[in-house]
């Protein structure tokens, strides 16, 4: 078996092949249901039954959607520019923690200023998480996966000791958590008594600018310069320093927003659990998107229709829903397989693909 | 003599391309026999069929007589056939023995015998002429010498073909000789040669026999004893190329000026540069002879702004310039092309229209005051780079990787011209391009020089230095020689001088 690079780009290959990847991952998972003893067609009618059968199934799906959305924009603008920020779990508490120190009573606004200040003072502090690491790599070539990885526990252990000392909610009966935000600055309900909330369409129009930013703009264009080929760049005049802190910042911001939506949004207060590895399943929502912030939108949806719909498969087939899990791991393999494809051919013996 | 090597008919394409086509050719023992070919002529990729780096679309391959598997580099390594690569494949931070054992080690071996692979490095020296430290890290090592360990590489398989890729492409013409003896000791005792080049006076004097190759073709073959120069030359390149007319520039002010400049080489960095001083004027081209690594790339980096020196004055047009980014000197009116034209020059997975605009990211006509990129401006700004410069594409939006060599030079050059530089700083700007490319990079420089525009050119090609340079200086071991006036050196004495030898 070997590979051969691609002389010609097909443009229709690389759309084909990501929908290849999701159709063959997806008759993976009919397999491993076959072994887990499930009858697949029922278990993938319960699985799209529980993401979109009803309004509350269908708002659940989005409110699971929004920090992914959030934290794989994140991840999305720091691989374009080749910087692997891992560390979107740990950025997206520091934005929950600014949310609760501001958003519990310090800071009294009306509510049109108070939603935007906690945004700002969120991405603020997922931006300030990052800068030293940014910083660190740039001047000393610190490798920033280990960093951003090493500073999510750094970060998690730490509201760990807030939430069991200083920032404890007095009134939580012994419970680790944060005091609830104030009313001003709670994100309103989209649909009512659901979960969905206003933050589904922030983080979807924030998407869309992100979008505009990278495709229509001089600072986007030069941050896709940086990731290809930061060398090139650099001697087009273009300051790598500056390019690199500022998508690392973003970066930083963007997960920091993610903590912004759960505590304001979803739970109203801080706790340990209020992220189930949000930060890192952004990096397979980036990753599935082809780091397309409007690509991101979609497999947000659609890994958090797996989330959401396995949870309700496993209740009525009585399979594990760790099985969400393995899906999203084999459609992010996939998809990553695919996109070799679209480079390079592959040949076994005779046969070319 | 015993035929070693049998190729027959041979075709291999890329695509639309045809790399080979129906090439046969043989190789005796003890015969060295050389490819000759432009860039692009297919010489890389024929070896590299042979070699088993690639399979071949149709024909076969017979190692002394028996038909040898297509495309499994393993099999031709046992049979005996050895490839001495352009690029070093040596890893820097080993030692000779280390790097030696590293290739002809099985993965799964508990234990080294590095006594006896020394041993052994040192019969395969002494017979072949092959003087080299077996203990000595590489990164401490010449080029010549780096050169030598990768022979003796090959060598150490107990191979008895050896393909050699472009040899002498960055030796010194002192270097260029010893290789040769080690080249003919080596078919003494038996061992076929193919030496793929595109240096003619070179190979006249080293090969048995010459087979050209032409745009993937085979276009002819010669024997020693009916060599001749001119013919070849014909078979080579097709048609008469035009080289562009040496006259004189007119030197003009003074626009750039280099005073007791020093960087010191720290490790892990560039080679250093010690007490430089160095005037450039307007309407002169300056060329720079040296072996590549002894600090023409540190020279050139000072000069574009992306290294600050440790001490000393750099003036351009009389003024001090205390900002240094490339940015400030591209301001300053300074375009710099830089040796690697793949790596530090194109972004090659974008198009040719965001490399056409790569540099205008602060260009009001490119883009507008709030940052948004204006898409037809940009479509017509490169659009005139590829007019003005006869860059070849199919399509502004196909992915820059996809020109070939002299194209994306042509783009390169092309960009940094129309921002109309003062001070041009072209590194080997025609390295790896083909006759007809090299010459329009040529005429290019010697335009803008004539349009008053001051022109540093480095390049290790002494026979193009002297054709295209007004002036000569010559760089080694960090430090300057010269200025000379072009047509009082003999290309020997610039030998020497790049040596550290001839100090004048």
């Amino acid at each position: 078996m070997r590979l051969e690079v691609r002389e010609t780009y097909s443009p229709a290959l690389s759309i084909i092949a990501p929908f290849g990847a999701i159709i063959f991952s997806l008759l993976c998972a009919f397999v491993l249901l076959f072994i887990a003893g499930a009858p697949p067609i029922e278990s993938f009618f319960y699985l799209i039954k529980g993401a979109f059968g009803s309004p509350n199934a269908l708002a659940e799906t989005g409110a699971r959607a929004t920090p992914l959305i959030l934290t794989g924009l994140a991840a999305g603008i720091a691989f374009r520019a080749k910087f692997w920020n891992i560390g979107a779990e740990g950025q997206l508490y520091a934005g929950a923690l600014a949310a609760t120190f501001f958003g519990t009573g310090l800071i009294h606004l009306p509510q049109f200023l108070m939603i935007p200040f906690l945004f700002l003072v969120g991405g603020l502090a997922g931006a300030l998480v990052i800068l030293p690491l940014v910083i660190l790599r740039q001047l000393y070539k610190v490798d920033e996966v280990v960093t951003t990885l090493l500073m999510n526990f750094v970060i998690l252990l730490f509201v760990s000791y807030l939430l069991e000392g200083p920032m404890k909610d007095p009134m939580s009966l012994g419970w680790p958590q944060g005091s609830p935000v104030i009313d001003n600055g709670v994100l309103p309900q989209i649909l009512e008594r659901t979960r969905l909330h206003l933050g589904f369409l922030i983080a979807i129009v924030v998407a869309i600018c992100l979008w505009v930013l990278l495709s229509r703009t001089a600072f986007g264009f030069r941050i896709k310069s940086v990731g290809h080929n930061p060398s090139a760049t650099y001697h087009a005049g273009i300051p790598l320093f500056k390019t690199v802190l500022v998508v690392a910042c973003l970066s930083g911001a963007l997960a920091g927003f993610a903590g912004i939506t759960e505590t304001t949004g979803l739970k109203g207060y801080l706790t340990l659990d209020l992220s189930p590895g949000f930060g890192y399943t952004g990096i397979a929502v980036a990753m599935l998107a082809a780091l397309n912030p409007i690509g991101i939108i979609f497999s947000a949806l659609f890994l958090a229709m797996i989330y959401v719909g396995a949870d309700s498969m496993s209740r009525a087939v009585n399979v594990p829903t760790y099985l969400a899990d393995v899906v999203v791991a084999i459609t992010v393999l996939s998809v990553l397989v695919s996109l070799i494809l679209i480079n390079y051919k592959i040949q076994i013996g005779k046969l070319k693909f | 003599m015993h035929s070693l090597l049998e190729v027959e008919s041979i075709s291999k394409s890329f695509g639309d391309l045809t790399a080979n086509n129906d090439i046969s050719f043989s190789v005796s023992e003890g015969e060295i026999v050389a490819v000759l070919g432009e860039n692009g002529a297919g010489k890389t990729t024929l070896m590299n069929i042979i070699f088993g780096h690639y399979l071949p679309d149709s024909g076969s391959i017979k190692f002394k007589g028996e038909k040898i598997p297509v495309g499994n580099t393993r099999a031709a390594i046992n049979l005996g056939i050895g490839m001495v690569h352009q690029h070093f494949t040596l890893a820097e931070n080993l030692s000779v023995l280390e790097n030696i054992a590293i290739g002809n080690q099985s993965l799964l071996g508990f234990s080294i015998d590095f006594k006896q692979i020394e041993h052994k490095i040192t019969k395969i020296s002494g017979e072949f002429g092959l003087a080299v430290d077996p203990r000595a890290i590489i990164s401490d090592l010449s080029i010549g010498e780096k050169q030598r360990v990768e022979i003796i590489k090959t060598l150490f398989g107990d191979c008895e073909l050896v393909i050699l890729d472009e040899p002498t492409a960055s030796l010194t013409p002192q270097e260029v000789d010893q290789l040769f003896l080690i080249i003919r000791s080596m078919v003494k005792v038996g061992l076929g040669v193919i030496i793929i080049s595109h240096k003619l006076d070179e190979i006249l004097r080293i090969s048995d026999r010459i087979i050209v190759l032409r745009n993937g073709k085979l276009t002819g073959s010669m024997d020693k004893a009916n060599f001749d120069k001119s013919i070849l030359a014909e078979m080579i390149v097709g048609k008469k190329t035009e080289r562009p007319e040496k006259n004189k520039g007119k030197k003009t002010e003074k626009l750039m000026e280099l005073i007791g400049l020093n960087i010191s080489s720290n490790v892990g960095s560039p080679m250093g540069l010690s007490d430089i001083n160095f005037e450039l004027f307007g309407g002169e081209i300056h060329g720079i002879a040296g072996v590549s690594g002894n600090g023409q790339r540190t020279f050139a980096e000072v000069m574009a702004g992306h290294i600050r020196p440790d001490s000393g004055d750099l003036l351009i047009n009389g003024k001090r310039i205390k900002k240094i980014t490339p940015r400030a000197f591209m301001d300053e009116g300074v375009a710099y092309i830089p040796e690697d034209r793949t790596s530090d020059g194109v972004v090659g997975e974008l198009s040719i229209l965001d490399n056409g605009v790569l540099t205008e990211t602060k260009n009001p006509k490119i883009a507008n005051r709030f940052g948004f990129l204006n898409k037809k401006s940009s479509i017509k700004f490169v659009g005139e780079i590829c007019e003005e410069n006869d860059v070849r594409f199919q399509s502004l939006s196909q992915p820059t990787r996809l020109l070939s060599g002299g194209n994306i030079q042509k783009l390169l050059i092309g960009r940094w011209l129309k921002r109309n530089p003062e001070i041009i700083i072209a590194c080997q700007p025609t390295r790896g391009l083909d006759e007809g490319a090299i010459v329009s990079v040529q005429k290019l420089l010697l335009e803008e020089r004539d349009k008053g525009k001051a022109v540093l050119f480095i390049t290790e090609d002494l026979d193009e230095l002297l054709l295209v340079s007004d002036v000569i200086s010559i760089m080694f071991d960090g430090k300057l020689m010269g200025p000379y006036n072009y047509d009082k050196l003999e290309k020997r004495e610039i030998g020497l001088m790049m040596t550290g030898s001839g100090i004048l």
